[in-house]
């Protein structure tokens, strides 16, 4: 087989450098098209990752392709190291795929300082990335912290009327919870270092998973991370930076913070917290389940009182996600994959409801559905594509939305750590509020007669628009029907992590006091050849 | 059997993509409505004659794999469909009726703009029925399940510049949806119980071999079996239109005739009784939840029947109808004969199929007559195009107690109610006999069906529901005969309000302005031929389920009953009786069926007298039903009830409780928070610096500080 081991980096870095090309550029179309050059390149490479990515042996364990470089010399663990197993596979795909889409929604969108827009966007697919392949603590938290940047200016210069407010906001609540991150960072990595790496302190996340954080430790470290997290994702009733910033963000902006950045909230939890903390996480469960019930109804309750398209999708985000974390704390395979391709799914149909808003935001200048009215006469293609996303959204079977939703309840309702069907039920009537507050923004906005004579005479999509959508609405389809491949890849890792989290669990529980706790990755039992080993310098 | 399934399943789905990429993106396409109509025909004609292939070759049950749907854990869904006697049953009615309503819907959405769309859509249910009834597996049915919910919405909001047509059609499909987020419930708990047995290993699919496997079964005894009934029985209630989530149905008049006749009446409301009989194995083992079932179907059987008697829009008339039937097929199901639920729903497709689209084609007459006066100036126009059907009648001009306070427009005539013209109110009807005899003729013998006129298909399918209800009763249980005694007066309000639609629609004088010139007009053969057909099969439909008293006299056996039943090797159980009643008792029960059945004619034809007195009858009629019409005619103030319940707490409580909420307590305690720093930092400082500086410098102090705590301690 070819070495793709290269190849994730030039992914992750080919936007960075784009970006830096982009600078030199004269004119708003060169720096266009060289946008839309950088980000489909990476996507046709990116395929290079799933054709290169082998299903049969991933796991938790088992970074593929993966890149380990030392940074910091032998006295400190941290290394530039990256990695494609089942867990960030589709979260990368997604942000690579999101690329040229935000790029061409932008194209007529974005009317002033075009070289700067581009760049940060570009800039920001490269953070993105980043966080999804780190396998270092130390090296996601940089990659997390890069993402901030341009997105806070991507909302502050290029977005609503309340833009500054909302970047500030975003600044606030993310550095909240990045920084705390970071104490935690550090007390992992010196609290590893001294159990299992010599005194070394370390951030490996291959060593990390292995290490049986003590109880006491791991209630303050679950604290910090996961509250970093969970801001992020957002969860009840932490969610308020998200509607500001999302109502405020430019088209491409909303889409990259719906498509991929929340989820990096959810990833992490999935990545770091639960593995690393699975007393803590198991322990909290029911608590987090309440809180992501609580945000399922609440988010679906406050986006059908919104009057404002935008801040309606927004809300709806806090009910999507809300799903997915309730997954997440599951520990049951059907619920964690269902949470995993819920976060795709979403990054799909969501990124479709923000990029057809932001066609109807750039023909009308307005986000409030009172201002339209009747428009599936006047633009019946616009209305077609916002049909099925709505309905993809809503959860409707044979689109994606449901296999995630279906999986995520049907795998809650019998999970230990849950432990409660009741709190499932309750989350399942999230999708009778999807219908109704999705179907309610389609009547107030798409029927009746037209009654301003702006809404009758508007232009229905563009090629390139239809272009954009295209993709997103075959993925709805494929993911609908034939999850299969998707669900296939992320199969045999959240076995692993699942299992791993368990052993080690068990294994911190009945540890004496000072006894150090290292479990071994669980290594799916069908799987015959023997774990290779982690690539060292 | 894989490509035969494949023919069943995918001309429908190709075509409508096709018909909907070509229309949406190719308008040239929209015009040319006879190879539209004409292959979207051809989609669901195939997949009929193949399913018929099927069932008159059919041998033994067989079920058929494609690939994977839902793969993870012990879940494992493929996309595995049944073929058997109650899947092929299914299908021949959903591809027959289907064909015929598409054949008819060519003539009727002729020159509608949206003439491609509405095709698309229709195949598109048909599609998602298909999934429905053929599925193997509880997530395939509910793939089908909200795939129909689906069509459904879209073609009920078809013509969405009118926002009461979308309405309806929200309403459809959230009220549906509650139905569904039971039925997930249920999923759920079937899931959890089976894979957590003991002995468990492997995947399931949710699949009706594992879970009608008698060593499955034993699982759901007690408790669990009675909430998965009970779940699936609410989402049933959903799709059927049962109390208490019936409501949507009378709204989803909305949307044009065919597709109440397809989608309202024969086909997608009946899919809670599949369901049922699907499971009945499961169904059987909880007594509670089959009494509830009896009940619900017995008392909506009614209930609807009293507000069918008193409305005034033809198809309200039948909408309440079909609400009223399906709960006569959950009595029967409840009761424990599923068989013959089954057949009830067979015999309503072919009959009330019928009157939908006679109502259609009287509909589509009298728009023409609208159009005409309108055109002479007699009456006002008010009419965009695009749009056949007329919004549903508003309660104003169904409420006879408002008096009639029309004004004479200058040169416009006066209509017998108040409100515009309604082509669907069958106060402007009378005499179209005269005009459209196929329509009549046809819509009469239906009509004679549904009543229960000896010989006709709805005698022998409403008797012997009401007889297996006697014989539930017969056999000690006390519910049986109350319920038997619902059916026998819903029975008679049956053929009251059926004759009354009848007669005020066709016999008597025209009531139309303008009547002696101008004349409504006969449907073309798209629209008749189906008429016929359908008719045709409301007589001899019948015959397939004759009761067991005069099976046996012929020396023949009720064919359905062996075709479906367990006991003769078919899918669908049902409850044994210890006692039963004798051959003599039966005959009398015929009897009584088929005398109150010429009763209700009479009454209403002779007693009433609405052919001849037209609306006028209505006073008697209010008189002897007494305090019972009022609420009668305002449908017993469901939705009313509804709003005040549900949807204004809920609308309300979002928009002035959470929304605020959100801003002012929420967000509100987490930038007072954040403020609380600036000042503090401010404070601390003295200085009042900008605020992103003072917010960034306040959170990188704190962190500093705890990062030393971490480190140094």
């Amino acid at each position: 087989m070819a070495d793709f081991s290269g190849l994730l980096s030039l992914v992750i870095f080919l936007p960075a450098i784009g970006a830096l090309v982009l600078l030199a550029l004269p004119s708003a179309d060169a720096i266009r098209w060289t946008a839309l050059a950088t980000t489909a390149v990476t996507f046709v490479l990116s395929i290079g990752l799933w054709l290169g990515f082998d299903a049969g042996v991933s796991t938790a364990l088992q970074p593929q392709l993966a890149t380990r470089l030392p940074w910091f010399g032998p006295a400190i663990d941290i290394s530039y190291y990256v990695g494609v197993d089942g867990l960030n596979l589709l979260l990368l795909l997604l942000t690579t795929l999101l690329g040229p889409i935000v790029v061409l929604s932008s194209w007529t969108y974005i009317g002033k300082a075009h070289k700067g827009y581009y760049a940060l966007l570009l800039l920001l697919e490269t953070g993105v990335l980043g966080v999804f392949a780190s396998f270092d603590v130390f090296l996601f938290y940089i990659f997390f912290e890069l993402t901030l940047i341009p997105m806070v200016f991507i909302i502050g210069i290029w977005g609503g009327e309340d833009r500054i407010y909302a970047a500030i906001k975003f600044v606030i609540y993310t550095l909240v919870g990045s920084l705390l991150m970071l104490v935690g960072v550090l007390w992992l990595g010196f609290a590893a270092g001294d159990a299992v790496n010599g005194g070394v302190f370390t951030t490996d996340w291959y060593k990390l998973v292995q290490f049986g954080v003590p109880l006491g430790a791991q209630w303050g470290l679950f604290a910090v991370f996961g509250l970093a997290f969970m801001i992020k994702v957002p969860l009840f009733p932490l969610h308020t930076w998200l509607p500001d910033a999302h109502t405020q963000a430019p088209t491409g902006g909303s889409v990259v913070l719906a498509g991929v950045l929340l989820k990096m909230g959810t990833y992490g939890l999935l990545r770091f917290v639960v593995p690393f903390f699975p007393n803590a996480s198991a322990a909290a469960a029911p608590w987090i389940g309440v809180l992501a019930v609580v945000g399922i109804v609440y988010g679906a309750l406050v986006a059908f009182a919104q009057t404002d398209m935008k801040k309606l999708v927004a809300y709806s985000s806090v009910s999507h996600l809300g799903f997915v974390v309730l997954g997440l704390f599951a520990f049951d395979q059907v619920a964690v994959q269902g949470s995993l391709i819920q976060m795709v799914n979403h990054g799909i149909s969501t990124g479709a409801l923000f990029l057809i808003i932001g066609m109807l935001v750039e023909r009308r200048h307005t986000r409030a559905m009172a201002d339209y009215g009747g428009i599936a006469k006047s633009v019946p293609v616009l209305t077609f594509f916002m049909l099925f996303s709505v309905f993809a959204s809503a959860g409707l079977p044979g689109l994606n939305g449901f296999v995630g939703e279906f999986m995520i309840l049907i795998g809650s309702w019998r999970s230990a750590t849950v432990g409660n069907p009741i709190l499932v039920a309750v989350a399942t009537t999230g999708v009778i509020f999807a219908a109704v507050y999705l179907l309610w923004m389609v009547y107030r906005t798409f029927y009746g007669e037209i009654t301003d004579p702006e809404n009758a005479t508007m232009t229905d999509l563009n090629g390139r628009e239809i272009g954009l959508l295209l993709p997103l609405v075959a993925l709805m389809i494929l993911m609908g029907f034939w999850p299969t491949p998707f669900l296939q890849r992320s199969e045999r890792a959240v076995r692993s992590l699942i299992e791993t989290s368990e052993l080690k669990a068990a294994a911190v529980e009945s540890a004496g006091p000072g006894e150090v706790v290292v479990v071994p990755v669980a290594w799916p039992a069908d799987v015959a050849t023997a774990p290779a080993p982690a690539p060292q310098p | 059997m894989q490509l035969l399934v494949q023919l069943i399943l995918l001309p429908p789905l190709l075509v409508a993509a096709f018909n909907g990429m070509m229309g949406l993106f190719a308008p040239g396409y929209r015009k040319q409505e006879w190879v539209l109509g004409g292959l979207a025909l051809a989609a669901v004609a195939v997949p009929f004659a193949v399913t018929a292939s099927l069932f008159f070759g059919f041998v033994e049950p067989e079920v058929v794999r494609y690939f994977t749907w839902l793969e993870a854990g012990s879940l494992r869904v493929d996309f595995a469909y049944r073929i058997d006697q109650l899947s092929l049953l299914m299908t021949m009615i959903v591809t027959g009726v289907g064909s015929l309503i598409h054949l008819y819907s060519i003539g009727y959405m002729k020159g509608d703009p949206g003439f491609w769309r509405f095709f698309a859509y229709l195949n598109l249910f048909i599609f998602a029925m298909l999934n429905l009834v053929l599925a193997e597996s509880l997530p395939v049915l509910f793939l089908g399940w909200e795939g129909v919910g689906l069509c459904s919405y879209l073609l009920i909001g078809f013509w969405y510049t009118d926002l009461k047509n979308s309405a309806a059609a929200n309403k459809a499909f959230i009220v549906n949806r509650i139905g569904d987020f039971a039925f997930l419930l249920a999923m759920f708990i079937v899931f959890d119980t089976v894979t957590s047995a003991p002995g468990f290993a492997g995947t399931f699919a949710l699949d009706f071999q594992t879970l009608l496997a008698p060593e499955t079964l034993a699982l759901f005894t007690g408790g669990t079996g009675f909430a998965v009934c009970l779940l699936l029985f609410i989402g049933a209630t959903g799709k059927s239109a049962q109390i208490p989530l019936f409501v949507w149905l009378p709204d989803a008049m909305a949307g044009p005739t065919p597709v109440s006749a397809l989608i309202h009446a024969a086909t997608m409301v009946t899919s809670g009784l599949y369901l049922l009989a699907r499971l009945s194995p499961l169904v059987l083992l909880s007594p509670d939840a089959m009494a509830l079932i009896a009940i619900v179907g017995a008392v909506t059987a009614i209930m609807a029947a009293t507000v069918a008697i008193t409305q005034n829009d033809i198809k309200k008339v039948l909408a309440y109808s079909t609400v009223s039937q399906l709960g006569y097929m959950f009595l029967a199901a409840g009761v424990g004969a599923f068989f013959v639920a089954i057949f009830h729903v067979m015999t309503h497709a072919f009959f009330k199929a019928c009157l939908f689209l006679g109502s259609g084609s009287v509909i589509h007459s009298m728009h023409d007559v609208e159009h005409k006066l309108e055109h002479k100036g007699l009456i006002p126009s008010h009419h965009g195009p695009g749009s056949h059907d007329t919004p549903l009648d508003s309660e104003a001009t169904n409420d006879p107690f408002a008096e009639q306070h029309t004004e004479r427009v200058r040169g416009h005539a006066i209509l017998p109610y108040d409100g515009p013209f309604d082509a669907q109110d069958m106060r402007t009807m009378g005499g179209l006999k005269r005009y459209m005899p196929s329509t009549r003729w046809t819509f009469l013998i239906a009509t004679l069906a549904i009543a229960g006129i000896p010989g006709l298909s709805g005698f022998f399918s409403k008797d012997e529901i009401l007889f297996k209800a006697f014989e539930y009763g017969y056999d000690g249980h006390l519910l049986g005969y109350i319920v038997w005694f619902i059916g026998i007066v819903t029975a008679l309000l049956t053929a009251i309000y059926m004759t009354r639609a009848y007669l005020l629609t066709f016999e008597g004088e025209p009531r139309w302005p303008d009547a002696l010139d101008t004349h409504p007009h006969e449907s073309p053969w798209t629209m008749t031929v189906p008429l016929w057909v359908l008719a045709a099969l409301s007589v001899v439909a019948g015959f397939l389920g004759l009761p067991p008293v005069i099976a046996e006299a012929m020396g023949t056996e009720s064919w359905i009953h062996h075709w479906l039943g367990t006991e003769f090797g078919g899918p669908v159980a049902e409850l044994a009786h210890e006692v039963v009643p004798s051959h003599g008792v039966e005959w009398g029960l015929l009897a009584l069926g088929a005398g109150i059945a010429i009763a209700g004619v009479v009454i209403a034809w002779f007693g009433f007298r609405f052919g001849a007195r037209g609306p006028e009858a209505d006073r008697s009629l209010r008189k002897t039903m007494g305090v019972l019409y009022r609420p009668a005619s305002r449908k017993w103030l469901w939705d009313e009830a509804y709003d005040a319940a549900v949807v204004k707490p809920v609308v309300e409580g979002s928009r002035r409780g959470l929304a605020p909420f959100d801003k002012k307590g929420i967000d509100g305690t987490v930038m007072g928070f954040a403020g609380g720093i600036r000042q503090l930092a401010g404070r601390l400082r003295g200085v009042q610096t900008g605020v992103v500086q003072t917010y960034a410098l306040g959170i990188v102090v704190g962190v500093v500080a705890v990062v030393a705590l971490v480190l140094f301690l």
